[in-house]
């Protein structure tokens, strides 16, 4: 690892999955080498790329063996066309089989519409690849904050994945601003206001709403703790066993640990921790990098040994995955947000009814400020996705 | 057909399918006697986030029980809703969660069927039409990624150009047969034969993993993808 800050935003597929992993441990599945292009860009005398905008293969991180995928943005905006989304469902199968977590850096405009009919088909064998996996008991953490984003179908990926981390600039959505002004009119959604955008799709709102899990900074070191962080929970923490469907109160004590029925779970099973890892992630994800390493490092330690012997119960099938509790407390995640925030008509509505003084400068905030100030009022998914 | 005919087809004997807005919720018993779950998307209505809200809850509520009674999910939709609530509530959440809703029913014994007799279009065909185990469309439906205006708006292409590759380009042009040959669609039913024998049939056979790729291998449309996720997986277990 370098000292150097390393722009997430900024860099390619390979440029991410190299600073994600332990160095030296990448082993590509159907590289470039092999050329396998899109069968049908040559229709609309599009060039081909000889990876189709996405790396997949193995790695290590932090000596732990997982799965790895990142997509290209630069190449068709790092659109899911049939080779493209084969592979990644060929690597989520791959892991579903040896129960070893993956990690897919999404940096996505959705489906590449010049091969619209494959990537779309593409984009469901992937949604079910990942959601058998989990089942199964794999983790599968997305990490967004490209200069794509997460849109169409990436966002609903996204939406099946264990955790997701983003930064600022990690946009999720389904329709895309420039598509709902041309089917909707520009007085539904003005795609040239870039603030609106950004507040309405952004890392920050998406993750004062839960959409999110992790915010970090645009810091490729930053999303590598992270990844780190949420590889080290167990599949699905068994506060979601009790945390649902009344799980309102906890994003006003998140941390406190002991609420209701949930205290038990929370105290005894680490769920309290996870919340405790995801907040100093956040703020240590600010930008000073010196202080930020000595505290991961220290919780990301601890929570190694666990990780390291996960995979092993995994392939054997006694680690909890995602079920019908998982998706309870899902539904009742989202059916709350709606009943509380289902008439805002901006971002910074939604952000006042969180309790948020000053909504307006949310936008402005640094990383640091911002994380620590969603850690105390955000709506947490609580591992209910 | 419409769904007063198709529910007819199916359930000669009657069923308690009604209607709640654009949605459906019911059930109804096959002549073979079993008893199916329907829930259904019409109208050509788009589905926003308090549509796949209510269709989720429906699935759930049935994925709890462990009686293995199949899902029919009738489709007739538009796109997802395309509006700056819904995506300011994070739709893809909601779609994504009615998605699981169906994922995870089906892995409990719930065989999930997807009936596709009108339109479906991006986000919401993933989520509902090809969120199921099998998809099964009727003569007449009309399934698209995106509508051609949008997609000049996105590929920076003219409309015409796009309007002409339509005609000759089935791996990106809307409609049945381009997504049949792509093997987003198992098969396409008889709608002049009782659909309740067409439905019984398909119960009767047995459904083994993802076999969409290996479709639209054999039928053309994807001539790549079943090789490369094989090889793909097939490394990453060397």
């Amino acid at each position: 690892m370098s000292d150097i800050r390393q722009s997430w935003y900024e860099a390619g597929a390979r440029e991410r999955i190299a600073a994600l992993v332990d160095s030296g441990s990448f082993a590509e599945f159907v590289g470039p080498e092999r050329r396998e292009t899109s069968p049908h860009l040559g229709i609309f005398d599009l060039p081909a790329q000889f990876d189709d905008g996405i790396v997949v293969g193995s790695a290590t991180l932090d000596g732990t063996p997982i799965l790895v995928a990142a997509q290209e943005g630069r190449f068709m905006g790092g659109a899911f066309g049939e080779v493209h989304g084969a592979k990644l469902t060929g690597l989520l199968r791959a892991a579903k089989a040896l129960g070893r977590d993956v990690v897919i850096a999404f940096d996505t405009g959705g489906v590449r519409l010049q091969e619209a009919n494959a990537g779309e088909i593409a984009i469901a064998e992937i949604m079910r690849a990942v959601v058998e996996a989990r089942i199964a008991g794999v983790r599968v953490v997305g990490l967004i904050g490209g200069r794509a984003g997460c849109y169409g179908g990436g966002g609903l990926i996204a939406g099946c994945c264990s955790t997701l981390i983003v930064s600022e600039q990690g946009r999720i959505s389904v329709t895309g601003p420039e598509v709902i002004e041309t089917n909707m009119g520009v007085e539904e959604f003005d795609s040239r206001d870039r603030a609106l955008v950004w507040r309405t799709m952004g890392g920050k709102h998406r993750t004062l709403i839960g959409g999110a899990d992790v915010f970090v900074d645009d810091d490729a070191a930053a999303f590598r703790d992270a990844a780190r962080a949420a590889l080290a929970q167990s599949a699905r923490p068994l506060s979601v066993r009790s945390a649902y469907p009344h799980s309102f109160a906890l994003s006003e004590v998140e941390g406190l640990g002991s609420i209701d029925g949930a205290s038990t779970s929370l105290s005894t099973n680490g769920g309290g921790s996870i919340d405790g890892a995801s907040t100093s992630l956040s703020t240590n994800g600010g930008g000073s990098i010196g202080g930020a390493s000595t505290s991961l490092s220290t919780n990301g330690g601890g929570s190694i040994d666990g990780a390291s012997t996960a995979p092993s119960t995994n392939g054997s099938g006694e680690r909890p995955g995602l079920d019908l509790d998982t998706l309870a407390a899902e539904q009742a995640r989202l059916e709350r947000r709606i009943a509380r925030f289902g008439d805002a008509a901006d971002a910074t509505d939604i952000w006042q009814a969180l309790g948020i003084d000053d909504p307006k400068a949310v936008p402005d905030m640094p990383a640091t400020a911002f994380a620590t100030l969603a850690a105390q009022y955000r709506e947490s998914a609580d591992d209910a996705r | 057909m419409t769904p007063v005919e198709i529910l007819a087809s199916l359930f000669p004997s009657g069923h308690s399918v009604s209607a709640e807005g654009d949605l459906l919720f019911g059930q109804g018993t096959l002549p073979g006697g079993t008893v199916v779950h329907v829930v259904g998307a019409t109208a050509r209505a788009p589905i926003g986030i308090d549509q796949a809200i209510r269709l989720s809850g429906a699935v759930l509520e049935i994925a709890r029980s462990d009686d293995a009674t199949p899902i029919l999910f009738l489709v007739d939709s538009a796109s997802q809703r395309m509006s700056r609530r819904d995506e300011l509530l994070g739709l893809s959440e909601y779609l994504a969660h009615l998605a699981k809703s169906l994922l995870v029913a089906e892995a409990r014994g719930h065989r999930t069927i997807g009936l596709l007799y009108g339109g479906s279009a991006a986000g919401a065909f993933i989520a509902t039409a090809l969120a199921c185990g099998t998809l099964v469309a009727l003569p007449g439906a009309h399934p698209e990624v995106m509508d051609l205006a949008s997609m000049a708006r996105v590929t920076k292409l003219p409309i015409d150009v796009l309007e002409a590759k339509a005609k000759t380009t089935p791996v990106f042009a809307p409609g049945l047969d381009n997504l049949v040959s792509v093997g987003g669609i198992a098969a396409v039913w008889n709608a002049d034969e009782s659909l309740a024998d067409q439905l019984q049939a398909l119960l009767a056979r047995p459904r083994d993993g993802d076999d969409r790729a290996a479709l639209g291998e054999k039928r053309g449309g994807r001539p790549k993808s079943a090789r490369i996720a094989g090889e793909v997986a097939a490394a990453a277990q060397a």
